[in-house]
């Protein structure tokens, strides 16, 4: 052993306010940890979730009919009220809605994702990715316009259908109860092109992301034209996409149900959700109701997330 | 000469799991000192407690006498090269180097004066304008250095630095660290998996295994008195034998390793004072300057042998499957502990 | 052979092709009528070109108005949702704490729920606390839902970088602060100016959540939607709506181009 002398320790040396700091946090991480956390932490505690907290609490109190005021009298009038056979009809169009646009934006987007990571490469893929984004961060407001221009009377669409001599074929079409109207853009139809539109790009990313992970060699074995290709496609492809489609779905589903903007521009007249929830606060100002009626969507938002996490969607996030 | 870095009973626990346990050791002024030992072993934790990118949970690490446990690392005179180099890819080579100089407070001339002397002295000098992306990993090995060097620690610690490298380079780099080391007199500590470069390099090792020092030593100190079976096996090669091999073979129960470049066949060793194990030769390996040969002893144990091959030519003394007498000088056993 | 199979069949070139065609259907009818000389109506083919309502909606002290309050206010969300997101990225980044699933969730909710939930929750907050809605209701609404998208990008951006830069950093003698503007700063700068690109175009765009915590200000989205219930000013409202598309295109391509090929800045969701 060589031999080893002990130091006089040397005293520490001074320390500003500033290196204090310093050594106080490292000595105690959940300082740091605490004064990183703290603002947002703050922020949404206070503002969102007391926000929901206080709608939850709302929901609860009392509207008086006859002077249209709200007290603070706790009762559970309103979710009596959510039960009459009127609600229900919103609730059930507001869901079939949701549905109907789900699905139809599934079969829209999958081929388009396939093409996207099967096919698209070099540019091509950047370009595909970029005309799927950039749709889909435009403004909503503006989007939902072009499409009252795009249905309007004499505008692109009727002109259209006119010059192939379809014009037969929509009238006949407005006719039909679930899908008609007096024009396009009061139709059922009309309001579900929009609405299926605007969330299309929520439903292609998911299932690109969903199918990047396919190896490749899968993916080539499956556009074989034989009956080995169509079955690598339905055995192997469909299932490990499926959990990209029912991601996407979650927005589609999600966002239909909460819209009360679309309902109120295009198609028909019958409430939405959303545009329950608006006019109730809004126009009547009976927010307790309105508040309660929020309720529902939360209710079918999470049963539906607790439906698509057994299915495996957050893994395609 | 004094201590630089003391571990008293240290210890670092993460729930369950002590990644260093209960460790005491002193890091002399001016040496070469390597912590080896197997990955999760406790070398390079103990490593990061002392730059101070970890805390200990209980016992006294002293730097230079100071107390060290709560100090951040920007406060302590210890600098370190990392393992992945961590070059900023926003700075030039130059303002790497130059970036503690930079928070100290130093002048851009200044301290780019300064930088290109430790570049030139790494042999960097035309390369200070470069991105750390632009250099091969030799050349950012030798950046990572000069940027810890430049602020002139007392204590220098090297996180496996050579492990990026290929084979040629690692031992050019062996090399010119012990130079530098020597050059310097600052103390290096040094972590690596690589017994090897361990005991190339350094003027003591601390085998490191489960969290605990197994031996503190000269690497030829390590080499012939090895403390434990996992030290005579992980140091170099070792035929360790245990307890009840022991006691059949030579007599008493206390375990002990043989070296195999000091086991012969029966027939080269004269000597009164052997031991001799009868054995089956199952398998020879060429190796250039000597061969492998590994026998059965007692049945199960394996034990290698190996002799140097004459004019590079390997001359078996028995054929493989046949019977072959093993023996080794009475002093080539190493007693071990536990 | 191989070059065969890897050429898409028709029938999917079609449909792939058709699917832009129509996402980007109503973005190009929106640039064609912008320039549509008709005053009244949206008869196809177009009657005309002209520039002409650009100069009219431009000397328009309502559209004017709404544009230069669209602009500050998603300002205003962006700064304080970088403010936010930032601290909670660096809080959340390898540590790990009873509740931080918890706390993930929170920051992701008010983009996952429904926007009319996030809308009406807020103003019934500000109304119980006689809070008048306005300029600041709406900040404080755009900012909260903003966070998530600086957030997302920061983090990722944390897990791509190597720790070891911020270790020695301080390592090579710098405080937290210095750690962080020298290295991290330059290191997520990037991202978050991708992250703040995004967060301008999702507040300056926003409209449900707006329509509850606005009051009387009249935000473009706001001036867009009371001319889609009231029809009074169609060139005008072409005009705008090509200008709202323009003002949040750019910061949009901007962040792909600065996130190109690292994360997938789609995935933070709308």
């Amino acid at each position: 052993m060589m031999s080893i002398a002990l130091p006089i320790p040397p005293a520490a040396p001074a320390l500003g306010l500033w290196q204090r700091l310093g050594v106080t946090l490292y000595r105690h991480p959940g300082l740091q940890l605490g004064l990183l956390l703290g603002l947002p932490l703050l922020w949404f505690l206070v503002v969102y979730i007391g926000s929901l907290a206080t709608l939850l609490v709302q929901s609860f109190f009392t509207f008086d009919d006859f002077t249209m005021e709200v007290s603070r009298e706790l009762t559970l009038a309103n979710y009596q009220q959510l039960l009459q056979p009127a609600n229900f009809d919103v609730v059930l169009r507001t869901l079939s809605m949701a549905s109907a646009v789900t699905l139809a934006s599934a079969v829209l987007a999958f081929p388009l994702a396939y093409y996207m990571v099967r096919y698209a490469r070099g540019w091509k893929k950047g370009f595909f990715y970029v005309a799927v984004m950039l749709p889909m961060w435009a403004s909503y407001i503006v989007k939902v316009y072009a499409w009252t221009v795009l249905l309007a009377k004499d505008g692109i669409v009727y002109w259209a259908y006119q010059h192939l001599g379809l014009g037969g074929v929509v009238d006949w079409l407005m006719t039909i109860p679930l899908l008609g109207g007096n024009s396009l853009t009061t139709s059922h139809l009309g309001r579900f092109a929009v609405f299926t539109y605007i969330w299309l790009p929520f439903m292609i990313l998911p299932i690109q992301a969903a199918l990047e992970r396919v190896p490749l060699g899968l993916m080539q074995a499956s556009s074989d034209l034989g009956a080995s290709g169509a079955q690598t496609f339905r055995h192997v492809i469909l299932p490990l996409a499926f959990p990209g489609v029912v991601a996407g779905s979650i927005f589609t589903f999600s966002l239909t149900l909460g819209d009360y903007i679309i309902p109120q521009i295009i198609g028909p007249s019958g409430l939405f959700i959303g545009s329950m929830v608006y006019t109730m606060q809004g126009s009547i100002g009976n927010m307790p109701l309105a508040a309660a009626f929020t309720v529902v969507p939360v209710v079918i938002i999470a049963l539906y997330l607790t439906g698509a996490r057994k299915l495996g969607a957050f893994d395609a996030l | 000469m004094s201590i630089a870095v003391q571990f008293q009973q240290v210890s670092r626990h993460y729930d369950s799991v002590r990644a260093v346990d209960d460790i005491s050791l002193d890091i002399a002024e001016g040496e070469f000192f390597s912590m080896l030992g197997p990955s999760g072993s406790g070398k390079t934790t103990s490593l990061r407690l002392i730059a101070g990118f970890e805390q200990p949970s209980s016992g006294s690490l002293r730097i230079f006498g100071q107390e060290a446990a709560g100090l951040p690392p920007n406060l302590r005179a210890v600098n370190t090269v990392f393992q992945d180099y961590a070059l900023f890819p926003h700075m030039n080579v130059l303002d790497n180097v130059a970036y503690g100089l930079m928070l100290k407070g130093v002048t851009k001339s200044e301290r780019h004066r300064r930088a290109e002397e430790m570049l030139e002295m790494v042999k960097l000098g035309q390369y200070g304008s470069r991105r750390p992306s632009a250099l091969s990993g030799g050349q950012r090995q030798r950046v990572a250095l000069a940027r810890a060097l430049i602020l002139q620690p007392r204590v220098l610690l090297l996180d496996e630095p050579l492990g990026a490298l290929d084979l040629k380079l690692r031992e050019q780099m062996q090399t010119e660290l012990k130079t530098l080391q020597r050059q310097l007199g600052i103390t290096f500590v040094f972590v690596t998996h690589d017994q090897g470069e361990a005991m190339s390099m350094s003027d003591r090792v601390a085998v490191f295994n489960k969290g605990r020092i197994e031996q503190v030593a000269a690497p030829q100190v390590l080499y012939n008195q090895p403390a434990t079976a996992f030290v005579a096996d992980f140091v170099g090669a070792a035929n360790v034998f245990d307890g009840e091999l022991a006691s059949t073979l030579v007599g008493h129960a206390q375990s002990f390793a043989v070296r195999p470049e000091r086991i012969r066949p029966a027939g080269q060793l004269a000597d009164d004072d052997v031991v001799r194990v009868p054995g089956k030769l199952l398998d020879i390996q060429y190796l250039g300057a000597v061969s492998r040969y590994e026998v059965e002893v007692s049945g199960h144990k394996v034990v290698s042998m190996v002799l140097p091959n004459e004019n590079g030519n390997a001359t078996a003394p028995a054929e493989i499957g046949a019977a072959l007498t093993l023996a080794w000088p009475s002093h080539a056993m190493l007693p071990l502990a536990g | 052979m191989h070059s065969d199979q890897d050429r898409a069949p028709l029938w999917l070139r079609l449909l792939a092709y058709g699917g832009i065609g129509f996402l980007f259907l109503p973005i190009a009818v929106i640039i064609i009528y912008a320039f549509n000389a008709e005053s009244a109506g949206y008869s196809f083919p177009p009657k005309g070109f002209t520039l002409s309502w650009f100069g009219a909606a431009f000397a328009r002290n309502d559209v004017l108005q709404a544009i230069g309050l669209s602009l500050q206010l998603a300002a205003l969300a962006t700064v304080l949702a970088v403010l936010l997101g930032t601290l909670a990225a660096a809080a959340m980044y390898r540590r790990d704490f009873f509740g931080k699933n918890a706390i993930t969730m929170m920051l992701i909710l008010p983009i996952a729920l429904p926007g009319i939930i996030t809308g009406i929750a807020l103003l019934s907050a500000f109304r119980l606390a006689d809070i008048p809605s306005g300029f600041w209701t709406i900040a404080i609404g755009h900012a909260t839902f903003c966070v998530v998208v600086i957030y997302n990008n920061v983090i990722a951006r944390f897990r791509r970088m190597s720790y070891s830069l911020v270790e020695a950093s301080q390592d090579l003698g710098a405080d937290m602060f210095q750690t962080f503007r020298y290295v991290v700063l330059p290191q997520i700068a990037t991202a978050l100016l991708a992250g703040g690109m995004l967060a301008f175009a999702l507040s300056f765009d926003e409209i449900i959540v707006t329509t509850f915590t606005a009051g009387n200000e009249v935000t473009l989205p706001i001036w867009m939607l009371n001319q889609l219930t009231r029809p009074r000013d169609v060139p005008i409202t072409n005009v705008v709506a090509m200008t709202v598309m323009l003002i949040t295109a750019l910061p949009i391509l901007g962040a792909y181009y600065l996130t190109r090929g690292t994360e997938d800045i789609a995935g933070s969701g709308k």
